[in-house]
């Protein structure tokens, strides 16, 4: 099934030149670069605000002046507010479907393109004007409602949360139009021979992924879009003076932004399959049982949503019903979790650094899923409602999670999206800081929520102080691990050597392509005869 | 739609990244329906909301439907209905190449749309002008409302008819697309894809009044 490199060098890359030919591409190549660039700027400007954040905590405020880095418990607000919108909203929820996604779906299955190129180009300016408008808060009246937006307080504040909740409406959209096409792709643009159980579990992770956003975002646009609502006609829809109900608001925004956990997770876990089979050299244990998981966690995802509101006010029955069947989540992700261990098992693994980023994706997500699971037994829960417990908890599972995965991944692929190969090296110190700075930073937070403190708040008592020192230190590791790994990223891309077609031994089809890809992905059509894994 | 009379060949209506009409047929007609999955949820979600708080003030939500105009509801469905059928039957003169006869008709479904939206107009200002604003604007004095509440009423009217308005401000701007290029002669009867696709989002934005009328003009 091999095919030769074009023969005179053309590739995606270089087929047109300019940057008009990058803005009116509909090439789904370039526009996952485009996603990443974005993305890229996006999460420096969320991770500045952590930091900030994180400084801000190094001490507590007990003597004026001392130890405060933020001029008030309002300009704290502000910036967790925009660290959590920034990341969620334009970091972590489209990172690893619309920049890997975006350009390894397509060559995964042999097509061409995704099935329209055109509206996944519009999804990108969706998001660059959805992105505009929740920026231009910044500059207007800056919100302080947190991500979430919570009726009664966001109705009630003067701050531009309708031109906020626009924004991400506009960047929702953008999020329906990428599973649309992914779905479609999936079922319609296969290669010959290319059936179902023969898709590598990255684009199953995609799949089901594109399902949950495909049914779950309309929800949330809508509830924003009464929220706009709300705020701008009063309509009292949540408004208990007109016998309204601000925990409508919750129960809306939670149907959509649970499962758009699971829309964070699922392609993290996609590209670890990937991962762990390519540096096994081993045929992925249970790919069945992997693919289906995916769905069912999908499928689950949609009854949970109650677990965010255990201190609402909500029935205790519907409390109870919601504990139960948040745990069940923990049964396809655990199916998943074996899994690759035993693909692992008896392999011959190398520790290539996109491997170091796989197990520490397992190490780490393993402690946000089994945290998880704690904070779905109601009592439990009620005591660590609103602490740096389920800080700690989904950072885990979102940055040790979805982040390791996608940098894992971005490694992984990095030879093939430019055709030249990063410093090892380099790439392994990023991996170590990450690594080591990730559990510095969050560990002790699950010490400090056990011990009560709250999350969003500016200030602590002194008791808190040693292990938020601790932490605040961790997030400079971090720190120096992204920039390690931004410098080994663009220095391989300006000085790195050739990347060979296929430099880890991998045989998925994307590896079956010159390295870039041409501009059609391949110079013939692929007809595939065996599943991606055919290591043995 | 019988896909039998589609072309096999790579004729030059087919985009690069398709084999041949027939798959483009197959990816566009999924595609529509999908993005027509999320439109179902996006009305679906205050269609919940809507039930909720009906199931809470029933008397409430009775006295807001009795402030409407059950009659001009009535018409806008009639036009709607009849806006379908042209929509339908323009996809069926394309596949005939009744090219004339097929703009004739999206020209009346765009009428329709007109009318639609006009009528509409004339119901929201009529309201205004009572002071049956929206939430807590509505004038309790100017309307001599019996509930307190009743402006919960009018903001689910005013979200629900204006984000279905909406609708209809869009596939009216989708379908005159489809006029011009069907006067242009982009659409015959070996390519008709965008016609589909647009008639299916009009009939649903169709079948979504259909559900509007009764909960809000007929409840109670």
């Amino acid at each position: 099934m091999g095919h030769s490199s074009s023969a005179h060098g053309e590739n995606y890359i270089n087929c047109e030149k300019g940057l008009w030919s990058w803005l009116t591409t509909v090439d789904h190549k370039r526009i996952g670069l485009m996603y990443m660039i974005t993305v890229m700027f996006f999460f420096f400007v969320g991770g500045v605000m952590a930091l900030l954040l994180r400084l801000e905590l190094f001490a507590p405020n007990t003597v004026q002046g001392v130890g405060q880095v933020l001029k008030n418990g309002d300009v704290y607000n502000q910036v967790l507010t925009y660290h959590g919108a920034i990341m969620v909203f334009m970091v972590i929820v489209p990172g690893i479907p619309a920049i890997l996604g975006n350009f390894f779906l397509p060559i995964h299955l042999g097509a061409k393109d995704v099935a329209f190129p055109k509206i996944n180009l519009a999804s990108w300016y969706c998001f660059m004007f959805g992105a505009a408008l929740a920026i231009a808060t910044f500059f207007t009246h800056k919100i302080d409602t947190g991500w979430t937006f919570y009726t009664p307080y966001s109705i009630r504040t003067g701050t531009s949360t309708v031109l906020m909740v626009l924004g991400a409406f506009v960047m929702g959209m953008s999020s329906v139009l990428t599973g649309l096409n992914f779905i479609v792709t999936v079922h319609k643009l296969r290669a010959p021979g290319m059936t179902m159980h023969r898709m590598p579990l990255f684009v199953w992770a995609l799949y089901s992924t594109a399902i949950l956003q495909m049914l779950a975002t309309p929800v949330l646009a809508i509830t924003l879009l009464l929220l706009a609502a709300e705020k701008l006609f009063g309509v009292g829809i949540f408004d208990p003076a007109l016998g309204g109900d601000p925990v409508l608001f919750q129960h809306f925004f939670w149907f959509y932004s649970h499962p758009a956990v699971y829309i964070m997770i699922l392609p993290a876990m996609g590209v670890v399959s990937e991962l762990i089979a390519a540096f096994s050299r081993k045929v992925i244990f249970g790919y069945t049982a992997i693919a289906y998981s995916s769905l069912g966690i999908a499928a689950v995802s949609f009854f949970v949503w109650g677990h965010h509101m255990f201190v609402s006010g909500q029935s205790a029955t519907a409390g109870i019903i919601f504990s139960f069947i948040t745990m069940l989540v923990g049964v396809p992700t655990a199916i998943k979790m074996f899994n690759w261990v035993a693909t692992i098992y008896k392999g011959s693994v190398s520790f290539d650094s996109p491997m170091l980023f796989a197990l520490g994706f397992l190490f780490l997500f393993a402690i946000g899923g089994v945290t998880g699971i704690m904070l779905a037994v109601l009592p439990i829960d009620v005591h660590f409602h609103d602490t740096y417990f389920v800080v700690a908890h989904f950072h885990y599972v979102m940055v040790g999670g979805t982040l390791m995965a996608l940098m894992g991944g971005f490694y992984y692929w990095f030879p093939k999206m430019f055709g030249k190969m990063f410093s090892e090296t380099l790439a392994r110190l990023s991996f170590v800081f990450i690594f080591i700075g990730f559990n510095v930073t969050f560990f002790p937070q699950f010490i400090l929520g056990a011990m009560g403190m709250p999350r969003r708040y500016f200030d602590y008592i002194p008791n808190y102080e040693a292990l938020n020192k601790i932490s605040t230190v961790g997030s400079w590791l971090i720190l120096t691990g992204f920039l390690i790994g931004l410098y080994a990223i663009v220095q391989g891309i300006r000085k790195g050597e050739k990347a060979p077609m296929n430099p880890w031994g991998a045989k998925t089809l994307e590896w079956q392509t010159s390295s870039p890809p041409p501009h059609f992905n391949f110079d013939v059509e692929p007809v595939v005869t065996a599943g991606p894994y055919e290591y043995r | 739609m019988s896909t039998d009379n589609i072309t096999h060949t790579h004729s030059a209506h087919v985009s690069h990244h398709f084999k041949d009409a027939t798959q483009e047929y197959d990816s566009g007609k999924q595609g529509i329906w999908l993005f027509m999955v999320t439109e179902i949820l996006m009305f679906g979600a205050v269609l919940v909301g809507y039930g909720i708080f009906h199931h809470l003030y029933p008397a409430m939500f009775s006295e807001g439907a009795k402030q409407l105009d059950w009659k001009l509801g009535f018409i806008n469905t009639l036009v709607l209905i009849f806006s379908s059928f042209t929509m339908a039957i323009s996809i069926q003169l394309i596949q005939r190449n009744q090219i004339k006869k097929a703009a004739m008709a999206l020209a009346v479904t765009i009428l329709c749309g007109a009318i639609f939206m006009v009528i509409k107009y004339f119901e929201w200002t009529h309201k205004f002008h009572m002071g049956f604003y929206p939430g807590r604007f509505l004038d309790m004095a100017k309307t001599h409302a019996e509930h307190a509440n009743l402006g919960m009423y009018f903001g689910f009217y005013y979200c629900m008819t204006g984000l279905h308005g909406l609708h209809v401000l869009i596939g009216m701007g989708l379908i005159t697309w489809l006029l011009i290029r069907t006067i242009r002669g982009d659409f015959h009867s070996q390519y008709w894809i965008p016609v589909e696709g647009v008639g299916i989002f009009w009939h649903i934005v169709d079948l979504i009044w259909i559900f509007l009328f009764p909960l809000l003009y007929l409840v109670g």
